[in-house]
């Protein structure tokens, strides 16, 4: 029974991670990324339909439910602040440190994430480079979530960062995470939570994001944008 | 050409008027500063190039009025250098009367840092710039009605075409000593939070430079700068910390995020009554922007647009440069010479230095700015920081930091004085040791001069290519050395314009009047002096202590350390005097086309100008000076090592 769960929250966490959220993946794709055959996932995915977490195209490719993407969201980032601990508290090298963090994700509590997200200072990526989702905490920073641990309620909607956008996108922003300075730059020039913004462009090579926000428009760098945490329209 | 910023700063006398320009960046602030005052402010399309106070005159309906231009700023909260710069002179040299400058096209963001303006509680008016660009946005702004909400006059105008400004004068003349009428309401508990701070404030005589209600928000806000200056009083600290901690636990927001929360609401608000947005018009700016910033056309417009920069430069150079070399041979014919007394050799020489500044220098400086200033103008500048961000992280910077660069390519010393709209310290000085190694102006002449003219065009393409290689790989490498984090790029990106024309010319003008009058002397007198000394032999001790590295290790002339001596001073000297010290205007009868090559390529490199490295001083004090400073010699002698060494092998 433990076991069924375990590989469920597995392939939320690749579906995850190839979809960004919300886009469509192959179901190819997918067992690529597992390292199984197409013809034998099938089963797994109609399970997933089942209990409500994607939504299952035959021959097409599978799409995360609002639900399935905040389980494969709070999965991964455990799995990702786990791997951060080993690297920048215990001292292991990034190159074998995977499997280890696939192992233990899925026993690490909430409060455990929110404690070690702390204890790390609120990292942005996984040390091989990857995002870091947002908590689930109903908070606008992370000063916020120093401020106050009780009596805390957990967001409504599924966050994404804002790099994980595409040109033309709507959204709202929620959620910006990380260091005082950068977040009072931000405010300054209008990037409240709660405001509206969309994305203009998007330069090449995981360059800068261009939005409009407040009739005005701004270019934020990529290791910014990974900070800010959006709810799309 | 180095007159950036600081006009001398005259000192506030009793009976003229102060009147400061306070705004966002690109705003306007320097367009309506230079129309009012006749100053030469930089200006162009892109944020931040305004970096330090710059006073002006102007008499006006017998006022003496002391008119100042500040750097553009987003808040009154102290976190760049800028921000420090005008909130200090507005609290300390209290203007008369300060003019808000704001971009009408982007409204909304420009009125946040208006209210802190209004809570600074001191005499205001809204010059309400670019009513063309908002109308082309489609964004109708009820200027009574903004007045009446704001309680300060709001005075339209279009700036560029000096629409407005009179009104605007008058109204500030009118209204000194005029405080807003109305204040920035936030909400219960927040308003409570104020007037406990400022009660604790007056029971105490604490003393702060600004006004009671401005000192408590700015407390609230957690502002350091105020709080180190408070923290002598450290009840006050304390209690502010005390009620801040209760506002956070309530808000579940740190108070400094309530409160900008709370202004753009009020802001917001205000609009609905003031603004009507209707269908903007499709511009061919628009057209632009998605050809210059395209995933792979983005790119090679940025690097066409530089290339063409110096292909204009080359060809129109050498067109200007051959006709007033024809005109010139008219007139007379000057060569170097040394015979006769010393004084007919100085003045021989001198001569040289004239003749040679004329033909060689003014021809390339001129078309070289001219096509600068439009593109700074244009707003092509912001679009190439957007495209090459990725590339900049690679050296430890960010997409801004190709700003002060590209200036680099005009004159070091602006390009240093630029590098503050980066935000750390670091920053700076990988940005000012890419700059100091860039080919400005002066060693883009000796390129030209040298390498274009008897090798060809490509030759010196390749120099730049390798120029550019060489600071990349130079900033790699100290970047890594140099431990610290480059913050992420933030960068407002304002519209395309069609360059004014008129700010163009102008911009040229001065830039290039600006070499005439600082340099010129020194061509006079340097190539003077160099043909005396000569005669008198004291070169040749030197090129003998230098020759291990230019002779031996680089296979240069001899002579060449004279030359690199005097490029210390002006690196265009590098090729005024070449002619001065060989007898010679045929140099590929003295140089190898190899020789030619190493010598332009090495003096881009090999060490900052003798006013860059003022500039240098100034900026990051002798200590850092001296690091950039060496890593410049080395660099150059290890270059010049490996061209001759390359010149060997493969002959
Ligand atoms: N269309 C239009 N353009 C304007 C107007 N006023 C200024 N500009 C342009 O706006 C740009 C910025 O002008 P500046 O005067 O350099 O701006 P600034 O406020 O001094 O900017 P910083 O020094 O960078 O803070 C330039 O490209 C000007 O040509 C105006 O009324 N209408
Ligand atoms: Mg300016
Ligand atoms: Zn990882």
């Amino acid at each position: 029974m433990k076991h069924k769960s375990v590989s469920i929250e597995e392939y939320l966490e690749a579906i995850y991670k190839l979809s960004r959220g919300d886009d469509l993946v192959k179901t190819t794709a997918l067992a690529n990324y597992m390292g199984v055959k197409p013809s034998s996932i099938t089963e797994m995915l109609r399970k997933l339909a089942d209990k409500n977490y994607v939504e299952y195209i035959p021959y097409k490719g599978v799409k995360l439910t609002k639900k399935g993407e905040r389980l494969g969201s709070k999965i991964t980032r455990k799995h990702r602040l786990y791997e951060v601990f080993l690297w920048k508290v215990l001292g292991r090298r990034p190159n074998n440190i995977h499997h280890e963090a696939c192992e233990v994700e899925h026993g690490v509590s909430d409060e455990t994430d929110i404690l070690l997200c702390k204890y790390l200072g609120s990292p942005a990526k996984c040390p091989h480079g990857e995002v870091i989702p947002a908590c689930d905490i109903n908070v606008s920073s992370c000063q916020a979530c120093n401020v106050e641990l009780s009596g805390r309620t957990t967001r409504k909607e599924n966050l994404r960062p804002l790099i994980w956008l595409s040109e033309g996108d709507n959204a709202k922003i929620k959620f910006i995470r990380g260091e005082s300075k950068v977040l009072r730059r931000l405010y300054d020039l209008g990037l409240i939570p709660g405001t509206k913004l969309k994305i203009l462009r998007r330069a090449p090579l995981n360059g800068p994001i261009e939005i409009l926000v407040r009739g005005s428009r701004l270019a934020i760098g990529s290791d910014i944008a990974i900070n800010i945490f959006v709810s799309k329209d | 050409m180095h007159k950036h910023g600081k006009i001398s700063s005259l000192k506030l006398k009793g009976k003229e008027i102060t009147i400061a320009l306070a705004g966002n960046a690109n705003v306007g602030k320097s367009v309506i500063f230079n129309q009012l005052t006749g100053s030469k402010q930089i200006i162009g399309n892109w944020p931040g190039k305004t970096v330090e106070l710059a006073y002006g005159k102007l008499n006006y309906k017998d006022n003496e009025i002391i008119l100042v231009d500040l750097p553009g700023i987003y808040s009154l909260t102290t976190y760049t250098q800028e921000e420090e710069v005008t909130r200090k002179f507005i609290a300390k040299e209290k203007p008369d009367i300060v003019i808000n400058v704001i971009d009408a096209s982007t409204i909304e963001r420009n009125l946040y840092f208006t209210l802190q303006l209004i809570e600074m509680d001191i005499p205001l008016i809204i010059c309400l710039n670019q009513i063309d660009m908002a109308d082309k946005k489609g964004l109708i702004i009820n200027f009574d009605k903004l007045s009446e909400l704001l309680g300060v006059p709001v005075i339209p105008t279009v700036a560029i075409k000096g629409v407005g400004l009179k009104e605007l004068i008058d109204t500030a003349l009118k209204n000194i000593n005029r405080k807003p009428s109305k204040k920035i309401k936030y909400s219960r508990d927040i308003e409570d939070a104020i007037s406990k701070i400022i009660d604790y404030i007056e029971d105490n005589n604490i003393v702060s430079p600004y006004s009671p209600r401005f000192t408590a928000i700015k407390l609230l806000e957690g502002d350091q700068e105020l709080i180190e200056k408070l923290n002598v009083h450290r009840g006050l600290i304390n209690y502010v910390e005390k009620i801040s901690n209760k506002l956070m636990k309530k808000y579940g927001q740190p108070t400094y995020a309530i409160i900008a929360s709370q202004r753009y609401m009020y802001i917001s608000s205000l609009l609905r009554n003031v603004l009507n947005v209707k269908e903007p018009h499709k511009t061919l700016a628009e057209y632009l922007d998605v050809i210059t910033t395209h995933k792979i056309f983005g790119f090679l417009t940025s690097l066409g647009v530089i290339i063409s920069l110096l292909l204009w430069t080359f060809y129109v150079g050498d067109f200007l440069s051959s006709i007033i070399e024809k005109l010139f041979n008219y007139i007379f014919i000057a060569s170097p010479n040394l015979q006769g007394t010393l004084f007919e050799v100085f003045i021989n020489g001198a001569l040289g230095g004239v003749v040679a500044g004329i033909i060689l220098v003014i021809p390339y400086v001129l078309p070289f700015y001219l096509f600068l200033s439009a593109m700074e103008d244009s707003g092509i500048m912001t679009r190439i920081a957007f495209m090459l961000d990725t590339l900049m992280h690679k050296i430890g910077l960010h997409g801004k930091a190709i700003i002060p660069i590209i200036l680099g390519y005009g004159c070091a010393v602006p390009g240093i004085f630029s590098t503050r709209i980066l935000e750390t310290r670091r920053e700076r000085i990988l940005a000012s040791l890419a700059i100091t190694m860039v080919p400005c102006s002066a060693r883009t002449v000796v390129i030209l001069g040298l390498v274009a003219a008897y090798l060809g065009v490509e030759w010196a393409l390749l120099i730049y290519g390798i120029n550019i290689a060489i600071i990349l790989i130079i900033d790699y490498i100290t970047s890594r050395m140099y431990p610290g984090e480059t913050p992420g790029l933030i960068l407002e990106i304002h519209e395309f314009r069609i360059p004014s024309l008129k700010v163009i010319f102008r911009q040229t003008i001065n830039r290039t009047m600006s070499i005439i009058y600082l340099v010129f002397p020194l061509y006079i007198v340097g190539s003077g002096l160099i043909q005396v000394l000569y005669k008198v032999g004291i070169f040749g001790y030197m090129d003998q202590i230098l020759s291990p590295i230019t002779h031996v290790l680089m296979g240069l002339p001899t002579y060449t350390g004279t030359l690199l001596i005097f490029g210390f001073i002006r690196k265009e000297l590098i090729l005024l005097l070449l002619p001065q010290i060989t007898g010679t205007f045929n140099l590929t009868s003295i140089l190898t086309p190899q020789q030619i090559f190493s010598i332009a390529l090495i003096s881009t490199i090999y060490i900052p100008c003798i006013s860059t490295m003022a500039t240098l001083i100034k900026e990051f004090g002798p200590k850092d000076t001296m690091i950039i400073t060496i890593l410049n010699i080395s660099t150059a002698i290890f270059i010049g090592t490996l061209l001759h060494l390359f010149y060997t092998l493969f002959p």
